[in-house]
């Protein structure tokens, strides 16, 4: 087997007395859709945000390439080309769309001045590739509709070159139709060689786009399973029950 | 209805005046509300308010707080606060009042009025102002210690340590040189502000030119021409009519004697001379350019109100949240120590009360101006702007005859009125 893009390996972290995550060990390699499922509360967000940067894990070490990376903090994720699609979307709210999409990383003139303009006609070209319809270029994002806050924090991610995606619940605000789009949009970035983690609350999800899911409950992995090996109910079992289905390998 | 219109065609034909113009309608709001006072003040007072000398005198009254706000906007865009500000003013005030009555003149020994006395004083005074600045930040941001009780613990301690610097004492006469950042002792003169007015005023148009030049070289929408040529002629007109206004200001015949006098030279018949732009309003308007600037073309400036609109976002994008509120402390501390200067040479002497109360003004100033103290939202200009309303409002009460009690009330009223005003408007429009 090929040395995985990331490997994160008994992944612990607790908040007070909560174990939020509790000797997790997921892997993830290039072209792969890896799925994380599991109950609200489980530790889905949690265990990505350790490898985003937002967190620092209590013990447990992460791989990039089988080489032992230190990730303090989200510079550091940026700097290994992990970028994150938040549950949150994590937009600055008063800022226009172009704003959120470089914050961190503004197109800057040769004088050092952020260079609006050039930002806004970046952002009208990747959104003219990911949502067509979007027109709010000069409003804060505040003023946007659910679908179309997320497709800011989606165009945030993909815009970078990203190695590694990671994407918690990308689809829980949008329409059938924009749901449909985030979905090729995977097939895309797949293709590209790109390796997604997908946080989903929903298994069919899973089933269409993922090659294999990790289910987590109370902060503990379940099990790993090819998505080919499992029914919908074998899933649903894992994540209910916390039961490993028999005959497949976990 | 909520902003639910997904994709809303752009509505380019419905657009009123102003929207064409691209004007902010709540800064339009204010610039009425200020012209409407200032009216009413002229017709209460029998045109003493709107004279070339009562305009002069409002300006460089205005100056020392306008700055300190310019700075309490990122504070306050970054949901802190900073009660220290006056306090502050007053530290820098007695350190650089001490620097150039008694550091440099006896210790160092350059006598007094040396030419480089007040270039050395305002370099210390702004670094102190600058570094105890820095501690606030390091204190709220690192210590995460709330803004509120730094700065409110700030106030007690620095007023206290002027005061103890200064045995409580008025150290004056101030350096000749350094009076001239004052206001009344230092101004450009007739020609030298008409120069300025017409660079400003090239510089307003240049501006715009590049602003269309931008927009069109990436294929944007622009105002139309007619829109253009208004705002242009609007910055022009309003830019040279405050050059006119102040030039119209002549200085007093008695002084001008005595000028001359002391030069041993006869006075010509007839012989006038206008203040022109007071040198501290120069300052304010570099300061309101630059911190222009800094908000709105420089990444600093993007971090703060990135950071004011939402922390955790700004924090997962890679931006060091708390080193970036140290450096916004700093920077209002030197803004505090560039309003000392002012405020002081404008006295021309250090006294103890210098600045007591300032840091209600200035946070009155900067959310009068729009700025949202949920964080977020404001403007430098509407700082500023607000600054001159508090002024004109109390100017205008003490030269109608309003008691003094009365007027602080009428003050007090009129912030809460201009916050209430600012929800039920943001309510209205929907905005953040
Ligand atoms: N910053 C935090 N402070 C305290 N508890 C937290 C924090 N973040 C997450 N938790 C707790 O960790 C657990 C896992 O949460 P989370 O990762 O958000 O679950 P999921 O994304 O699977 O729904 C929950 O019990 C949650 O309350
Ligand atoms: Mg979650």
């Amino acid at each position: 087997m090929t040395t995985p893009l990331v490997e994160m390996r008994d992944i612990c972290i607790s908040f007070g007395g909560v174990h939020a995550v509790d000797h997790v060990s997921v892997d993830l390699h290039p072209g792969e859709v890896v799925g994380l499922l599991g109950h609200n509360g489980a530790g889905k967000s949690t265990l990505i945000k350790i490898l985003s940067g937002a967190y620092q894990a209590d013990s447990g070490e992460i791989l990039i390439n089988g080489e032992k990376v230190e990730i303090h903090n989200p510079r550091d994720a940026r700097s290994h080309q992990i970028e994150t699609i938040y549950q949150t979307l994590a937009l600055a709210d008063n800022l226009d769309a172009a704003s959120n999409l470089f914050l961190g990383r503004e197109l800057v003139t040769p004088f050092g001045l952020v260079d609006d303009d050039a930002m806004e006609a970046e952002t009208r070209k990747i959104m003219a590739r990911l949502n067509p319809n979007f027109q709010k270029f000069s409003e804060p994002v505040s003023a946007l509709s659910g679908g179309q806050r997320q497709s800011v924090a989606i165009a945030r991610a993909v815009y970078f070159n990203a190695r590694i995606l990671i994407m918690d619940e990308p689809t829980a605000a949008l329409g059938p139709h924009e749901t449909q789009m985030v979905a090729e949009l995977i097939q895309q970035l797949k293709a590209d060689g790109i390796g997604i983690f997908l946080i989903s609350h929903d298994i069919h999800d899973v089933m269409e786009l993922c090659d294999r899911a990790s289910v987590m409950k109370n902060g503990k992995l379940v099990g790993v399973v090819d998505v080919d090996d499992v029914t919908d109910d074998d899933l649903l079992g894992m994540i209910i029950l916390g039961k490993k289905p028999e005959g497949v390998d976990c | 209805m909520p902003q639910h219109d997904t994709n809303a065609l752009p509505t380019a034909q419905k657009r009123g005046f102003f929207q064409t113009l691209e004007i902010d309608l709540r800064l339009l709001g204010m610039v009425g509300a200020f012209v409407i006072l200032c009216i009413g003040f002229d017709f209460a007072t029998g045109g003493r308010f709107l004279t070339p000398r009562n305009i002069f005198n409002l300006t460089i009254q205005t100056v020392s707080v306008a700055i300190m706000a310019t700075g309490m906007v990122f504070v306050i865009v970054t949901r802190h606060i900073d009660l220290s500000v006056g306090a502050l003013l007053a530290t820098c005030s007695a350190i650089m009042a001490m620097t150039q009555t008694q550091f440099l003149p006896q210790v160092l020994g350059l006598g007094f009025d040396h030419a480089l006395t007040p270039w050395i004083t305002i370099v210390i005074g702004v670094i102190a102002g600058t570094a105890i600045g820095a501690f606030h930040g390091f204190l709220v941001g690192y210590l995460t210690i709330p803004a509120f009780i730094v700065t409110l613990g700030g106030l007690l301690v620095w007023r206290n340590v002027a005061w103890y610097m200064t045995s409580g004492k008025t150290i004056g006469p101030l350096d000749t040189t350094f009076q001239k950042f004052g206001g009344i002792n230092g101004t450009l003169g007739a020609s030298g502000s008409w120069i300025v007015g017409a660079l400003a005023t090239a510089a307003a148009l240049f501006g715009l030119l590049n602003a269309r030049r931008n927009k069109l070289k990436h294929g944007f929408a622009v105002k139309p021409l007619w829109a253009e040529y208004v705002l242009g002629g609007i910055a022009a007109s309003a830019i040279l009519g405050f050059v006119a206004t102040l030039n119209a200001y002549d200085v007093p015949t008695r002084k001008l004697q005595r000028l001359f006098d002391a030069r041993g030279e006869v006075m010509p018949e007839g012989f006038t001379q206008s203040y022109g732009i007071p040198i501290s309003v120069l300052v304010l308007i570099a300061i309101a350019i630059g911190m222009t600037i800094l908000a709105r073309r420089t990444r600093l400036g993007r971090y703060i109100f990135a950071t004011g609109g939402n922390p955790d976002a700004a924090e997962l994008s890679g931006i060091n949240t708390r080193l970036l509120t140290v450096k916004i402390f700093a920077l209002m501390g030197a803004l505090c120590a560039i309003s000392a200067i002012v405020a002081s040479a404008r006295l021309t002497n250090h006294s103890n009360d210098i600045g007591t109360l300032d840091e209600l003004r200035v946070i009155a100033a900067a959310v009068i101006g729009g700025t949202a103290l949920a964080g977020g939202v404001g403007t430098i200009h509407g700082a500023i702007l607000g600054a001159l309303i508090m002024q004109s409002l109390q100017s205008g009460m003490a030269m109608v005859g309003v008691d003094a009690p009365l007027q602080n009330i009428v003050v007090g009223a009129v912030l809460v009125l201009a916050v209430l005003i600012d929800i039920i408007y943001r309510k209205r429009t929907g905005g953040a």
